[in-house]
């Protein structure tokens, strides 16, 4: 269920320690280390917030920190750029819907 | 945690990189060569810049790691910093640059200042996006994002992908999705040609990629992210022509139509900033020696403007040894460093590729500009 590259004709890929973290309401699996946005893409999770106005879906554009597109509340943080932000064990990641709200 | 600590340990440096890419790891390595203390701050966990991300082989001459895979360069830039002892903050992103020359830094939700003598902006670029229907639904990325996600992280976000733009970076990325086991339903380029070199093309063309010229996006159709995509043939105003859509079914679409000097916090510096699209839109004035309006600060790389990882390199040097210069008078290394990158950075400029560039740097210096050129 989780979709990785496993093989590549030139690259390989060092992965960290297997963790567990939630969702929203489901616990997955992903690895310490990679960002946040890696671990829901390889478990087909595109939608990572709903837009301020009109409640649209929303993904990651950029994914090197710069364009604010991929915006979720972790650990009852808004705001938190998980392209970048690195996974760890038991984090809570939730779409944030709007500007976010602290918790 | 409700907010950011607040703390300013000052951390002085003689010379402070900002951006750890081909031409941010340049300057440091030439700055520290001639004998300057040096700080490089980056965001990132490696440095290498956009290098990372590059598994393709780069072509040139052998003095510009010509066959070598970026992500190979940079592993060698790296190396060579380490050995000559330039400073690094790593996952840092620098957020501000204030009125008594000090840069404000954010790492781990810590706040901090930077003063440095000298500023070497090595920011690079950011993705352009384009405007059609949809334009904002999840499944609509930069083609380098995708590139990041895929051979950074091992992560394809989409398995079947439709790119618009034809550029290397547009023919590079898709060739690399294929590499990687995903389909390529389309190329669709505006022009009336292929963007990129002749051979990266080739390449996409001989896996049997179309690349639809004269055409572009106009939609994406999807619930929570894409899944079709509707092209359209365009005309001599490049205007849509009707009749002519065609609904392709993917589920990412790789944007991929050019970068943006990543210039803010030059702006908030107070440097001068010109409008050039030659080199890629806002870009900070800088003279030969990459120095920017204000005398503290130089600049270099894609932030000067969109060129190359080989040129982005070779200005890093000039800055490098510019800078040092400035702080230390002259120095006859320090000129036969930047004399010796100034004169490959002009022969890589004669290519046919790099009229745009050589046009578009004499604007900054108006009475040098020919008069209209389209
Ligand atoms: C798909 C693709 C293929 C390419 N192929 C080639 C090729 O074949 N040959 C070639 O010569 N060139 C190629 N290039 C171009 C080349 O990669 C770039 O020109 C080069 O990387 C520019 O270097 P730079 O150091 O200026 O910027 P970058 O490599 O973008 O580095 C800038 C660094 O600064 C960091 N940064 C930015 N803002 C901040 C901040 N506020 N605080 C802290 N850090 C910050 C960034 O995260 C990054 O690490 C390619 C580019 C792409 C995307």
């Amino acid at each position: 269920m989780y979709d990785y590259i496993t093989r590549h004709p030139i690259l390989e890929f060092k992965r960290g320690k297997k963790v567990k973290f939630h969702f929203e309401d489901t616990e997955l699996e992903g690895y310490e280390n990679q960002p946040i946005a890696a671990a829901l893409h390889a478990a087909g999770i595109k939608v990572l917030s709903f837009s301020d106005k009109y409640n649209r879906p929303r993904g990651f554009f950029c994914a090197v920190g710069k364009c604010s597109s991929c915006l979720m509340e972790v650990n009852g943080r808004p705001n938190v750029m998980v392209c970048m932000e690195p996974l760890r064990a038991g984090m809570r990641v939730k779409r944030q819907k709007g500007r976010g709200k602290s918790r | 945690m409700t907010g950011s600590r607040y703390e300013m340990p000052d951390k002085k440096s003689e010379i402070c990189v900002i951006g750890g890419g081909p031409a941010g790891l340049e300057a440091a390595i030439a700055a520290k060569e001639l004998g300057a203390q040096v700080l490089i701050i980056d965001d990132n966990p490696i440095l290498g810049g956009q290098l990372i991300k590059q598994t393709h082989k780069f072509f040139g001459s052998k003095a510009h790691y010509c066959g070598v895979r970026g992500v190979d360069i940079g592993t060698v830039l790296n190396e060579k910093a380490a050995a000559l002892g330039v400073e690094v903050v790593n996952n840092a992103t620098v957020v501000g640059y204030y009125d008594n020359d000090t840069l404000g830094i954010l790492r781990d939700d810590t706040f901090s200042a930077v003063r440095a003598e000298r500023y070497i902006f090595a920011t690079g670029a950011s993705e352009n996006m384009l405007a059609f229907d949809n334009a904002d639904l999840p499944g609509v990325y930069g083609a380098g994002a995708v590139q990041t996600m895929m051979n950074v992280y091992g992560v394809v976000p989409g398995r079947r992908a439709l790119v618009v733009g034809s550029g290397n970076i547009g023919l590079i990325v898709p060739y690399q999705l294929l590499q990687a086991g995903v389909e390529v339903a389309a190329i669709v380029e505006i022009m009336n040609k292929v963007g990129g070199y002749y051979v990266h093309a080739a390449k996409i063309k001989r896996a049997g990629v179309p690349i639809y010229l004269k055409h572009t996006v106009t939609e994406v159709q999807g619930k929570e992210s894409v899944e079709a995509a509707v092209i359209s043939q365009v005309g001599d105003d490049y205007t849509c022509l009707m009749g002519t859509e065609k609904t392709i079914e993917c589920d990412m679409i790789l944007i991929a139509i050019g970068l943006s000097p990543l210039c803010d916090l030059l702006h908030q510096a107070g440097c001068r900033i010109d409008y050039i699209p030659e080199l890629g839109g806002h870009v900070p004035y800088h003279d030969k020696n990459m120095r920017t309006s204000r005398s503290n600060i130089f600049v270099c790389g894609d932030l000067a403007c969109i060129e190359e990882a080989s040129t982005a390199m070779l200005e890093g040097r000039i800055a490098g040894a510019r800078a040092y210069e400035s702080l230390h008078g002259r120095k006859s290394r320090a000129a036969e460093i930047a004399r010796q990158a100034q004169k490959e950075l002009d022969i890589i400029r004669t290519s046919p590729f790099e009229e745009r560039i050589v046009y578009g740097k004499k604007k900054f210096f108006p009475g040098q500009v020919p008069e209209a050129k389209s």
